[in-house]
């Protein structure tokens, strides 16, 4: 039996994870990371558009601070965050992509003076502030007040990553690639790492450790088109799943975004529409204007994605032999601009379809892109039940997304999370000695053998391609951006019936080492898992909230559905997870329930509202001399690690 | 949209050294085309359909990550993002990046070899105060022009396609390679790097460093994100020249 001893061990080689190391080995801890691929591969390196900090450098984020920040993200939660979190992530942020700055990522910087930029469709000269040249610049996004997005170029995630990994590499931390965690270790309620599987020699061994975090990314691969890498496939979050103990929250929650290519799903930019680009169907008609009369193409993600898919659904779709698809139209902006200002999207058009977007449509649909839902952890990043086990980036349910999370507040979460996260590991670590028996360890190891050799045993049974196939088209089907009754209840049946043929699987290579089919059989079964949890909560949750949208209950319904999804899977043997919710207390919000201001406001509110709005209003006017740090200690006081409590200074602000 | 439908021929190299008694050998799989069809996609239908045991790795399947570099019709490059209309015969011939230790099949080991390349190199800022910035204030300012020109050489995405086609590294193992000078130059570059030229000295000035390229090139020709390599080698020569 393999044994491999540390301090905190880290599942996931993404910013999160190697953010979680760095914090433990500052700390003076022995710490591994664990990852499937080279650390700079994950899928952290896609994340082009940028990071949300409020810097405050550039002219139209003249006046962002972190209440603004805090404001939009709740909003964009749809009032599903936990705003403790989110109040940490929004102060920390800032401290986040300085320190990157330090650590070697090329920052754009603002240029003093007089520059071109589009908005709202026309052409407009912005004077940047000459005192602010050279500090960090940033860029408008989807859903926020301020220009607050930091970028460097179009390959923000690429040099976040790069500056990450190589800190990690200067401070000596060993990244153990080609490793899939299969299973958690655990006993009486406390987690000691991690049963892994070598991808090339196939052997098994036993990471042991005081913490344990898990930070494997997302799980877009549950659905047969998505944005994500090919590894987001979730098994962080079906090994966690599988303990019967750790809870998953939200699963639900998924995000869509309108324009992905057919057939691969990589992402085109919003600022093709946003550049004056149409939607059309297969008889070349542009049908968003029927459905939008407003906004029309430029409407919100979550909306635009929903008409495509109803006009999809009418037979309006150019049918493919990858599927029904819609046209994106970007012809009518000339050669000049789509070769100055869209050349990334015109290089994904030729590598990928062979077109040139000048002259020809490109064909898109919307497609999976985020999962807000996780492993449900505290604040701490601790999961509540299984001690020992933190998880931190889009693996957790952290909760700073609630049902909508922003465009570039992600990989700013996976960084702070990191930060954060990471200092409460070290607080155990340094609080808690390892104390676990070889025999459970040795239990552990011999359950997850014993899988491998009844798959590699079997002489005939289901083929794990096919069942992932079948598994993602019904989440294409049925769990997709627009949700009913009907539908979900036939996925959650369907799905059912797949994870019974999941336990058959036989393999038609049957040896142990490198085999990517055994890889695929070990896999499957999880992902089937976490499917069901996601249309099982899409089922069981009676309203519309952020990216879920049911059809038959299109209100967001703030008096029965304020809360938190918890899903569990106690039981090996059974078909289907416990579920259970966790409210969300109105009268702790900083932030009540409100309009988003986006979107139609038909919400059925929470009785407690109205209290906490009186009752916010009646401590400001107990505190007229408070400033906006101290009103915030009042209503909503965090549990900031002290390295991080410190103000954020801002150019021609200072600290306050 | 090109709609018409042909049988593609892809040659594929097969050998799993990790089963015992395995040669390597070349087998032929027959794919339908399918428009827009990728190296990538016909990999999986072929993995999915005719013989589970065929080894690859992708990662972004979007020409990001860096993981898929295979020697496609003789020439290293990205396979997710080859289109395979692009080969009029219909006919492919893959191999596993030469110049790394092979895994199985098409996938190699660039993990391990880019690993070593940033310990090497010291692939960091090197400033002892980088871990005393005290993060709450402002931040340190940079030109704009200066933070754009070191994103243009942090867009090496370590595919390793620089690697296998560099003729010095096939005679010398210890050659550092393209993907380690656009490395150093990136650093060199960067005003918060305090190292020394000396310093850079130690790392590349000898035979297995940028005084044993012989400038034919491979590395420019095959780059995936069209590098500057002459450019940055030859900057990193005139640099080194001054040295001693
Ligand atoms: C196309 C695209 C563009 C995006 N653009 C933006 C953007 O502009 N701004 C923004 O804020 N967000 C963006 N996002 C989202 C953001 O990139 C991700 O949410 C974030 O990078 C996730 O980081 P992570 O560290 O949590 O996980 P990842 O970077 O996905 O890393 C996961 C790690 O876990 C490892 N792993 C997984 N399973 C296992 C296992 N079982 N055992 C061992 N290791 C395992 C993997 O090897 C990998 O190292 C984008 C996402 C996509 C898909
Ligand atoms: S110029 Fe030639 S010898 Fe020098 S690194 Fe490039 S390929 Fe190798
Ligand atoms: S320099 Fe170019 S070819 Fe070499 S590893 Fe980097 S991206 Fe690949
Ligand atoms: S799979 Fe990432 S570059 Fe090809």
């Amino acid at each position: 039996m393999k044994v491999i001893y540390t301090d905190s061990l880290v599942i996931g080689g993404g910013l999160a994870g190697l953010r979680v190391a760095i914090a433990s080995r500052q700390r003076g801890f022995d710490t591994i990371v664990l990852s499937l691929i080279p650390a700079k591969r994950s899928h952290s390196a896609a994340a082009q558009g940028g990071m949300q900090a409020s810097l405050g450098a550039c002219i139209k984020g003249e006046g962002d601070d972190e209440d603004v920040h805090f404001a939009d993200t709740v909003k964009g939660s749809d009032w599903g965050c936990d705003q403790d979190v989110a109040r940490m992530f929004v102060n920390t942020s800032p401290k986040a992509i300085r320190q990157l700055s330090a650590w070697g990522v090329p920052w754009s910087r603002v240029r003093g003076g007089d520059r071109e930029v589009v908005i709202n469709g026309e052409k407009v000269t912005i004077t940047e502030k000459q005192d602010a040249q050279g500090l960090i610049t940033a860029r408008d996004f989807g859903g926020t007040k301020k220009w607050r997005t930091c970028f460097t170029s179009d390959g923000t995630g690429h040099t976040m990553l790069y500056a990450m990994d190589n800190k990690a590499i200067q401070m000596g931390i060993p990244v153990h690639e080609r490793k899939e965690a299969i299973a958690l270790i655990h006993e009486g309620g406390l987690c000691y790492g991690a049963v892994v599987r070598d991808l090339i020699t196939g052997e098994l061994a036993a990471y042991v450790a005081k913490a344990t975090t898990i930070a494997t990314g997302g799980y877009g691969r549950l659905y047969a088109v998505t944005t994500n890498a090919i590894i987001s496939e979730g098994i962080g979050n079906a090994i966690a799943l599988e303990t019967g103990i750790a809870a998953l929250g939200n699963m639900e929650a998924v995000q869509f975004h309108p324009t992905a290519i057919v057939p691969v799903g990589i992402l085109t930019t919003e600022g093709c529409r946003g550049d004056g680009g149409l939607l059309l169907d297969k008889d070349g008609y542009r049908f968003m204007p029927d459905y939008e009369p407003d906004k029309k193409e430029l409407a919100s993600r979550d909306v635009v994605s929903r008409r495509m898919t109803e006009h999809m659904r009418k037979g309006k779709g150019v049918s493919s032999r990858y599927g029904d698809h819609l046209w994106l139209d970007i012809t009518l902006l000339g050669r000049k601009h789509i070769e100055k200002n869209l050349r990334e999207v015109k290089e994904i058009c030729e590598y990928f379809l062979g077109i040139d977007p000048v002259k020809e449509y490109i064909p898109v649909r919307p497609t999976q892109h985020y999962s807000m839902g996780g492993i449900r952890t505290n604040a701490t990043g601790e999961s509540p039940t299984l001690k020992g086990l933190f998880s931190a980036g889009e693996a957790a349910c952290w909760d700073m997304h609630g049902f909508n999370r922003l465009g570039g507040n992600s990989v700013a979460e996976t960084v702070v999370a990191g930060m954060i996260v990471g200092e409460f590991v070290s607080d155990y670590c340094a609080a808690n000695s390892l104390n676990v028996s070889t025999a459970t360890i040795e239990h552990f190891i011999n359950q997850e053998k014993k899988k491998i050799t009844d798959l590699l045993m079997r002489n005939q049974g289901e083929n794990p391609f096919e069942l992932k196939a079948e598994m993602q088209k019904i989440m294409m089907d049925k769990v997709g951006i627009f949700r009913n009754g009907q539908d979900l209840e036939k996925a959650v049946e369907e799905l059912k019936v797949l994870n019974q043929r999941a336990r058959e699987i036989a393999l038609r290579n049957r040896i142990s080492s490198s085999n990517p089919e055994l890889v695929e059989a070990i896999r499957v079964p999880k992902m089937i898992k976490l499917a069901q949890c996601v249309a099982y909560g899409a089922l069981l949750r009676t309203e519309s909230r952020g990216a879920h949208a049911r059809e038959d209950y299109p209100e967001r319904n703030d008096r029965d559905w304020l809360k938190r999804t918890l899903t569990t899977w106690k039981d090996e043997g059974s078909d289907l997870p416990e579920v259970k919710y966790e409210d969300l207390d109105v009268m702790k919000m900083e932030m009540p329930p409100g309009s988003r201001g986006y979107g139609v406001d038909n919400t059925i509110h929470h009785p407690d509202t109205k209290k906490r709005i009186s009752q916010i209003e009646t401590i400001k006017e107990a505190n007229p001399g408070a400033d906006r740090y101290e009103l915030q200690e009042l209503l909503n006081p965090t549990m900031i690690p002290e390295k991080f409590k410190g103000r954020n200074e801002r150019i021609g602000r200072g600290f306050k | 949209m090109n709609d018409q439908e042909r049988i593609l021929k892809f040659h594929i190299f097969r050998y799993n050294p990790q089963k015992k008694g395995d040669k390597p050998r070349m087998v032929t799989y027959e794919v339908t085309e399918a428009p827009g069809m990728t190296i990538f996609i016909a990999l999986n239908e072929i993995r999915e359909q005719q013989d589970p045991s065929i080894q690859f790795d992708f990662v972004c399947r979007a020409g990001i990550c860096g993981s898929c570099a295979m020697v496609v019709n003789g020439s290293p490059t990205l396979a997710c993002r080859t289109l395979t209309s692009k080969y009029e015969s219909g006919e492919i011939k893959l191999l596993p990046l030469p110049g790394f230790e092979l895994i199985g099949d098409l996938s190699v080991n660039t993990g391990k070899f880019m690993r070593a390349m940033s310990e090497r190199v010291e692939s960091w800022i090197h400033d002892q105060y980088a871990d005393e910035v005290n993060f709450d204030k402002l931040e340190e300012r940079m030109d704009p022009e200066v933070a754009d020109q070191i994103y243009e050489l942090e867009r090496c995405v370590e595919c390793g396609c620089c690697v296998s086609a560099c003729a010095t590294k096939r005679m010398r193992p210890d050659f550092l390679s393209a993907v380690g000078f656009m490395r150093l130059a990136r650093f060199a570059l960067d005003p918060r790097d305090k190292r020394t030229n000396e310093e850079f000295y130690e790392i590349m000035g000898d035979d297995d460093g940028v005084f044993g390229c012989m400038t034919l090139l491979g590395c420019e020709d095959y780059c995936p994100k069209d590098l500057p390599h002459q450019t940055q080698i030859a900057y990193l020569r005139r640099k080194m020249a001054f040295v001693r």
